[in-house]
């Protein structure tokens, strides 16, 4: 390391402090940006600098390397929609995971090669990141397969699935073992590869709705895997930031599952019909309303109860994400507004396809901010409300979240939309949420269903006010 | 067990606790970007790439390293960037066109 080794350790902790900070700004509406900025300058400035250290940028083969893989991020970041954000995040995590993989395994070949001597302080960290690595790699791929629409997005519970996982996960174990005892890289290559299995495995039975928490538990993986390449590579900087990562990637994993009431093992172990007094218990719980009937609407009445609303609140759910309507739905409210309506968005914290991803779709449609309304901000309106328009959302609009204890969904913290006056529902088809269970709501004799494609109907909807 | 390892051991502990605390409080409108924002910082993976390049020596080393790199590198910018695109859409809040504010 030269005569600058007592210099980098310091310039290490001042880029790690900015990466601090940065996260810090991160979290919070007026400073996220800025945070943004200030860890993306503080990662430029790490690579220049070790770079210079190590007197390794001038060679092609690391420019190229460099210029290939920062131009397809950088590519796909400015061309890819916005409704697509969370599978492209799905795909660089799993680009992160690999590249930590990949490093624990080029140091282990050039210290095998150099016939360098292996200590455990070595070894366990890189069969560790490693094997995070490969999971999160493979994992992170099937992800962005399933939001992407590659792979059936359904969940599976296919207990030749399950059993699968756990024979991968014990070879793992098993490999992990053997090559801490004695290092052969031939060992090594099996664990890699079957952690890279494991993480299809694993991630192949979780349905498509859960797949935010997923990407977000493997986002800290990939932190880990990072922070144990640091240790591999005697970096502090890098144990630093993937640990950062990895722990503030779990507390946010858990936010998220707390705001769809599901616990993480939940998530992984058991789709929403798979838990116990599941299926059975659902129909129960379903079947009361399920003897009333649902009333269909046309799209002339339900133009008509829009135009001459005195207040709407629209609620937009993961259907107008996939559809793609965001700027449709803001038309519609616009037209609405020089009608003299009042309008209101009701932002479920899980609207979308991640947390958070309905306030960027609709920004970027150039909805009005202070139209946006969080849950508990809007809830004590819906009883004043003239009309409820529900897009797409399902679960999120579930009143057997609040009143049915037998629902898998009991306790979920739900948009209050049937205590408004009317409630119009705009829906693909009948089918089920990403709970797999009725809606009670729509059986409400003040719910009209009005059935289409998100975009084509509200297209359409728009077109019939601008008649009313 | 080595100096070195001990207080990276230290490093490691005290920097899950920032990590903890640092997102302590957290509106759910942010959770995404600030996803993206940490998928982009443990970009600093490529750094470790671009070392690990650096010293190889066999072909198959280089191999792994330059995928490494490759992978780093997309991690990096495109967490950065996609990141940024995801903020600049809060950020217009302030100007909103037409006929915006009449709810307000």
């Amino acid at each position: 390391m030269g005569n600058h080794s007592s210099l980098l350790p310091l310039i290490y902790l001042l880029l790690a402090v900015l990466f601090i900070v940065g996260i810090k700004q991160l979290s919070s509406p007026k400073t996220a940006r800025n945070g943004n900025l200030l860890a993306a300058f503080s990662m430029l400035a790490a690579i220049l600098i070790t770079s210079a250290q190590e007197k390794i940028l001038t060679a092609p083969i690391m420019l190229i390397g460099i210029l290939i893989g920062g131009g397809v991020g950088l590519l796909l970041a400015y061309r890819v929609k916005m409704t697509d954000m969370p599978q492209l995040v799905a795909l660089f995590n799993g680009m992160g995971g690999g590249a930590a993989a990949l490093v624990e395994g080029t140091e282990l070949f050039e210290k095998l090669g150099a016939h360098a001597p292996l200590l455990l302080a070595r070894t366990i960290p890189m069969t560790v990141g490693t094997a995070i690595g490969c999971i999160t790699f493979s994992g992170s791929m099937v992800a962005f397969g399933k939001l992407q629409g590659l792979i059936g997005p359904k969940a599976s519970k296919s207990f030749i699935l399950k059993a699968l996982t756990l024979a991968f996960a014990a070879i793992i174990l098993i490999s992990a073992t053997f090559f801490l005892i004695r290092i052969n890289p031939l060992v090594y290559e099996v664990l890699a590869v079957t952690a890279f299995i494991f993480g299809i495995v694993m991630v192949i039975p979780i349905g498509g709705a859960d797949m935010p928490v997923v990407i977000s538990l493997l986002n800290s993986f990939t932190g880990l895997s990072v922070a144990f390449a640091g240790f591999v590579l005697r970096n502090n900087l890098l144990i630093i930031s993937g640990t950062l990562v990895g722990a503030s990637g779990t507390l946010l994993t858990q936010l998220m599952c707390r705001a769809m009431n599901r616990s993480l093992s939940n998530v992984l172990f058991g789709a929403f019909g798979a838990s116990p007094g599941g299926k059975g218990e659902l129909a129960v719980s379903g079947s009361p309303s399920s003897n009333g009937s649902i009333k269909q609407i046309s799209l002339d009445d339900a133009a008509v109860l829009l135009a001459y609303a005195k207040n709407v609140i629209i609620v937009p759910g993961y259907g107008l994400a996939v559809a793609q309507a965001q700027h449709q739905i803001r038309d519609l409210a616009d037209l609405l507004g020089k009608k003299g309506v009042e309008v209101k968005y009701a932002i479920h914290p899980v609207a979308g396809r991640m947390p958070g991803h309905m306030n960027v779709l609709l920004a970027e449609a150039n909805v009005p901010y202070p139209q946006l309304h969080e849950m508990d901000e809007i809830n004590p309106e819906f009883p004043r409300t003239d009309l409820v328009l529900v897009v797409g959302a399902n679960d999120v609009v579930n009143p057997a979240a609040r009143a049915t204890k037998t629902s898998p969904i009991y306790g979920m913290p739900i948009l209050n939309v049937d205590q408004a006056e009317k409630v119009v529902v705009l829906k693909r088809g009948m089918s089920p949420g990403f709970a797999g269970i009725e809606n009670e709501l729509f059986y409400n004799p003040k719910t009209y269903m009005l059935f289409g494609d998100a975009r084509e109907t509200l297209q359409k909807l728009t077109a019939a006010v601008k008649e009313a | 067990m080595s100096a070195h390892l001990l207080f990276s051991l230290y490093v490691f502990v005290l920097a899950i606790f920032i990590g903890f605390e640092v997102i302590s409080k957290v509106p759910a409108t942010l959770h995404t970007p600030l996803m993206s924002g940490t998928n982009a910082i443990h970009g600093i993976v490529l750094v470790a790439a671009m070392l690990v390049l650096g010293a190889a020596h066999t072909q198959y080393q280089t191999i792994l390293g330059f995928s490494a790199v490759v992978l780093g590198a997309a991690n990096v910018v495109g967490g950065f960037a996609v990141t940024d695109r995801m903020l600049q859409m809060f950020k217009k809040k302030p100007s909103v066109p037409k006929d915006g504010n009449r709810n307000g």
